[in-house]
């Protein structure tokens, strides 16, 4: 039996994308070893989820509830999952390249005296081993890896799958696991949580997205970002030069450390296109670039491209997309 | 008794590097960038010395001792003293040819066994991950191997009663989270820029050697670190996209034609 262990991650009270595409990425795993994909869903409660996990493609579900796994508290997460591997004892253990899946993927990793693929986009199983690519030198490279000591553990990158269309009535069953968690225990203590308010669409979300780079020169430029931005319903985002310069807030960095975008449209004002940045809009199939030096790395990577000084090229776009929008 | 902070740090590749300057040695399974760019200490680890230098502002340069912790299989000494030129008080580095192709897992044995040989250390200090791998897991192992609780990315770290209290980096914000000592914490560049050694600090740390160890001062064997991630490959991936480049007599007339196409494709 053991199976292919998805960590699932719950959003608005429903399993989180990212989860939706693990079970993408695991169904083949699952096919090639010949074992069931299961689902760990730690949770408060987990009843709808792990309905909605059967009728994604989950053979076995398995729930552990507790109050305390209401917060992504790394540490309560990681003594769930730990219980869940050993109840389970799967072949592979998939979890999101997220704020929780980084901490607990390699921490249950190093305690079982196995490595851990980070950030991996595409994944196999050959003879004994997964095989796991993943970007490196900050997208510059892409490495194959092998892990060959059970159980595989691999963190997978957002949107490097799509995630499965639900399959209406497909029911899996559903295994309660006990999990005691002492708080007390626990040495990492949450004091307070810090939000910033989100205004407008939240970049992740956004279909359009307007980005901006070092090359604006400083942070006024970007109110006529925003203004583009508004006008086609979108969010304006910039690469981290432009947060390490103060000039915006790190809740709006595209790229490796930062946010990952999936709009339809990315319009790019000066920015060059390290790899980093672009990191963050992998998936995004239409990339228009403005940028003053043609050799820049961006154009490389863009489906439309303007060679030119942003100062002359945006207004005028501007101008001529809001005439088309009134048309 | 001062308090005493190891900072994990690595000599790497520059990242500023142009990508056409970069290649791919096969034999070494290596990223190589020309021979006159010279490696950098990994940006986020300078955040990490950075964070370790303000809390020795903060409680007195006599009440904390900064050592800097790498391992490998050579340095270019000059590269890797920057954080002593920047005010650390001590450079220790795990030099060994076997160091040469450790893995995350690895890598993270060998400094906890450094930090071990240390004796007491309050609190370890890394970058949340390196620019030439990109793995984000060495911390994350030095705490599992030492057994010490651990906050990973993080934008503000203070020692309070035997307490450090650090800001995490999360999505739609920060959380404010308090870990009793000793604790392993990584930092992320939203700390702020790290300070520029001052020319007091590059004298200073011209006259300090750092201390080398070898894996046998350790107690490590080079058979024991067979890699649990085992590379097979390392490749630039191709880039098929082609570029449409929109023409225009002047700059204003393809930020016009720019519009006019994209209508075109239905894409506003």
């Amino acid at each position: 039996m053991p199976g292919v262990l998805v960590f699932a991650e719950l959003a608005d009270g429903g399993l989180a994308s990212i989860s939706k595409e693990l079970f993408s990425a695991g169904r083949p795993l699952a096919q090639a070893l010949g074992e069931p994909l299961c689902t760990f869903i730690p949770a408060e409660k987990g009843g709808e989820v792990a309905k909605e996990a059967g009728a994604l493609g989950a053979d076995r579900v398995y729930v552990a509830e507790h109050p305390l796994l209401r917060e992504p508290h790394p540490d309560y997460h990681l003594i769930a999952l730990e219980r869940a591997v050993q109840q389970v004892r799967p072949s592979v253990v998939l979890l999101g390249k997220t704020p929780l899946g980084i901490n607990v993927g390699p921490r249950l990793a190093f305690r079982l005296g196995v490595g851990v693929a980070q950030d991996v986009v595409a994944l196999k199983i050959e003879g004994d081993a997964l095989i796991a690519e993943r970007p490196v030198y900050g997208g510059n490279a892409m490495a194959r890896v092998a892990l060959r000591e059970k159980p595989f553990v691999a963190t997978v990158r957002p949107k490097a799958f799509e995630p499965l269309d639900p399959t209406p009535g497909r029911t899996a069953p559903v295994q309660a696991i006990p999990v005691a968690i002492e708080p007390a225990a626990v040495k990492v203590k949450v004091l307070e949580r810090k939000k910033v308010e989100a205004t407008g669409i939240r970049l992740e979300d956004a279909r359009v997205v307007v980005g901006g780079g070092r090359g604006l020169g400083g942070p006024e430029p970007f109110q006529q970002l925003e203004e583009l931005a508004r006008l086609l319903g979108g969010a304006v985002g910039a690469s981290r030069a432009v947060c390490d310069a103060g000039w915006l807030p790190y809740q709006y960095q595209i790229g490796l450390t930062g946010k990952t975008i999936t709009a339809d449209l990315y319009i790019a004002v000066a920015i060059s296109g390290a790899s980093q940045h672009m990191a963050g809009v992998s998936t995004v199939k239409n990339i228009v670039a403005i940028n003053k030096d043609a050799d820049a790395p961006i154009f490389q990577e863009a489906r439309f491209g303007v060679v030119g000084d942003w100062k002359k090229v945006l207004p005028a776009f501007t101008d001529e997309v809001r005439k088309l929008l009134q048309q | 008794m001062p308090l005493t902070i190891v900072v994990t740090a690595k000599q790497v590749l520059d990242p500023e590097t142009p990508p056409s300057a970069l290649q791919i040695d096969p034999s070494r399974k290596r990223m190589v960038g020309p021979a006159n760019v010279p490696p950098v200490v990994n940006g986020f680890d300078e955040n990490a010395v950075e964070a370790a230098l303000r809390i020795k502002d903060a409680l007195g340069a006599s009440n904390v001792k900064i050592t800097v912790l790498s391992a490998g299989k050579s340095f270019v000494l000059d590269v890797i003293k920057k954080p002593l030129a920047m005010g650390a008080d001590e450079l220790v580095l795990v030099q060994d040819d076997a160091c040469e192709n450790l893995d995350a897992f690895q890598t993270a044995r060998v400094l906890a066994a450094a930090i071990k040989s240390m004796g007491t250390v309050d609190l370890v200090l890394c970058g949340r991950q390196a620019s030439d791998w990109d793995q984000a897991q060495v911390p994350l192992a030095i705490a599992e191997f030492l057994g010490l609780p651990c906050v990973h990315i993080t934008r503000k770290v203070e020692v309070k009663d035997g307490t450090v209290v650090v800001e995490r980096v999360v999505p739609d914000g920060a959380e404010v989270i308090q870990v009793p000592l000793p604790a392993v914490i990584t930092v992320s560049n939203e700390l702020g820029q790290p300070r520029y050694p001052t020319l007091r600090g590059i004298m200073a740390s011209t006259r300090k050697q750092p201390i080398i160890r070898k894996l046998a001062d350790l107690g490590l064997n080079p058979a024991d670190l067979k890699p649990k991630v085992e590379l097979l490959d390392l490749y630039i991936p191709v880039r098929q996209k082609k570029c449409e480049f929109i023409s225009g007599d002047n700059d204003e007339e393809k930020g016009r034609n720019l519009a006019r196409r994209l209508r075109e494709a239905k894409l506003i």
